[in-house]
């Protein structure tokens, strides 16, 4: 854990944290073949937090599951500290958009799921304290249908938190919550970056999702998903939602608007203005 | 453990606003669940009304015993005569224990086996859905002739019957496949087995409790049709016996005790299902 605060520290000089080189992953389909994502190539330095933002169908959720290990690449490689990632790995925790608590166990089993499955001892302190952060202290009796959609998607946070991972990768982790709950969130997921410093990759369909919790913004073009362009987000931490009512943010979240809508039209050869790229959930 | 929300209550009498015993159960639950003392009389009554009626209208009509015996008469039947019935119920217990234990566990293998290979399922489903519309009781003479008179044919046939049952019941519950769960267990490193164990089989825990009672109600079903065909012990044989000597008081005695065996199964099955299945709601 300690080895990426020091990978901040030393900045773009050292090795990144999580390396993907020329992504390039092909589905066969019925219909035929599938080019998801075509020679992605990403750095992300440790402690980073990185959001991948894109037209849907770009091949986000590939590019992420590459990443985790959960698929498996037509070429090219994905590197966590320097050795390829071929399989899940311990080292990285995923929050997909679904909670995905099992209906069957109450909180504390459903958090203790991925410690059965691997076969080591939960830190129990360091999971109550997640849990009491995200609001969750004295849930553990609950099972998932007594908790509300946004408790579900806290749990499965501290699920993927639980077991200390250096990387966090999210699957539009907080696209089926409504707005408020959403903003909750993000500054949830910020207050425990600030103290665990975790890598984050983010995929998220919310531009202000991104620019509230990132330091960089990948813009993904359509199909095949290629790097169209990266974007430093600038602004102090920890963020504040006044923050996101500045002149600045309103400039970056046009920019990276514009710039998905344009990959929308090339994808679509025609004008599409009145297609929101970040759709209202 | 903290929340009493979650306890039932027992409310007695109001007209409105019951609360279940058996609130928020499972599918396999929601049959028949008592929910009032209210409807526990009424139950009874209904009973007292049906009974009592019969008698009273048998004794009117002077309706001979050979048509139809007075309910009175067959209590004392019952009570007079179920030495002589004992050791047969003994028997049909037998057959269906065993029977259905070895159809139950052969239907379980299998459809957890075989829903791990698409291909091999839709090859051998026509062929289980042949086993289960198919009654096994037809079967019966030619297992006779093969195995004699003996407990074989009768366990072979309950076993025949109630094992598609159990299996195809078991495979729809296993065919669930929640991806998402499945590739947030691989996402910790899961192998096929732990999946299986940790995630589809309690996932088709609710199917197999269905396909379990189904399955042994008509085990019980063929193992007395079995005893009927041939063979001198069993209650189905008590049933053409007595019926043969026009004894029609103890015909209905075994008629009731075959009654109460199969609510003895429902039940049990109903309670298995609400204590080990209960989260799906």
């Amino acid at each position: 854990m300690g080895a990426n605060r020091e990978g901040r520290l030393s900045g773009a000089a050292s090795q990144p944290k999580l390396r993907v080189r020329d992504a390039t992953k092909v589905y066969n389909t019925r219909s035929g073949d599938l080019l998801a994502i075509d020679s992605c190539s990403l750095d992300i330095r440790a402690g980073e937090i990185v959001s991948i933002v894109g037209p849907s169908g770009c091949g986000k959720t590939t590019l992420l599951w590459s990443m985790s290990g959960l698929h498996k690449l037509t070429s090219g490689q994905v590197l966590l500290d320097g050795a390829p990632v071929d399989g899940p790995s311990p080292e990285i925790g995923m929050v997909f958009q679904d909670a995905n608590l099992l209906p069957w166990r109450n909180l504390d089993a459903n958090i203790n799921f991925p410690f059965e499955i691997k076969g080591t001892k939960p830190d129990r302190a360091w999971i109550d304290d997640l849990l009491q952060r995200v609001g969750l202290g004295g849930f553990g009796g609950r099972f998932p249908r007594e908790l509300s959609g946004g408790m579900q998607q806290r749990a499965a946070l501290v699920r993927a938190l639980s077991f200390k991972p250096s990387v966090l990768l999210m699957d539009e982790p907080f696209g089926a919550l409504d707005a408020f709950t959403r903003e909750e969130m993000n500054q949830m997921v910020e207050e425990i970056w600030l103290d665990t410093r975790t890598t984050i990759v983010l995929i998220t369909h919310s531009i202000e999702e991104a620019i509230f919790l990132s330091d960089r913004i990948v813009v993904m073009s359509a199909r095949p998903g290629r790097v169209a362009s990266i974007h430093e987000v600038p602004f102090p931490r920890p963020r504040s939602l006044e923050i996101m009512a500045t002149r600045e943010v309103f400039d970056l979240t046009n920019t990276i608007k514009m710039e998905i809508i344009g990959e929308q039209q090339s994808r679509y050869a025609r004008p599409s203005i009145a297609q929101p790229a970040q759709p209202s959930v | 453990m903290s929340e009493t929300d979650a306890i039932p209550e027992f409310k007695r009498g109001g007209a409105t606003g019951e609360v279940g015993i058996s609130g928020g159960m499972s599918a396999l639950a929601a049959g028949p669940g008592i929910r009032s003392l209210r409807e526990v009389l009424a139950i009874v009554l209904v009973a007292v009304v049906i009974i009592g009626g019969t008698e009273l209208l048998l004794n009117l009509f002077q309706v001979p015993q050979y048509v139809l015996p007075k309910p009175s008469e067959i209590a004392v039947a019952l009570v007079t005569d179920f030495h002589l019935i004992l050791p047969h119920l003994g028997h049909t217990l037998v057959e269906l224990l065993s029977g259905f234990a070895i159809g139950a566990t052969i239907g379980l293998i299998l459809a957890a086996v075989i829903t791990q290979f698409p291909f091999a399922e839709k090859i051998i489903t026509p062929y289980i859905l042949l086993l289960v519309t198919t009654p096994m009781l037809a079967l019966v003479p030619l297992l006779i002739l093969r195995f004699g008179f003996g407990y074989e044919p009768r366990i072979i046939a309950v076993a025949l019957a109630s094992g598609p049952m159990v299996m195809i019941n078991a495979a729809t519950g296993f065919r669930r496949v929640d991806s998402g769960k499945i590739a947030l267990a691989r996402s910790y490193g899961a192998s096929t087995l732990q999946i299986f164990w940790k995630v589809r089989a309690p996932m088709a825990l609710p199917m197999i409790f269905v396909g379990l009672m189904v399955g042994s109600i008509f085990g019980l079903l063929t193992a007395v049709g079995a005893e009927m065909v041939g063979g001198g012990f069993g209650l189905g044989n008590r049933l053409t016996s007595y019926s043969s000597m026009i004894q029609m008081p103890q015909f209905f005695a075994v008629v009731l005790i075959l009654s109460l065996l199969g609510i003895l199964i429902y039940v049990l099955f109903f309670l298995l299902g609400k204590k080990f299945a209960s989260w799906e709601a």
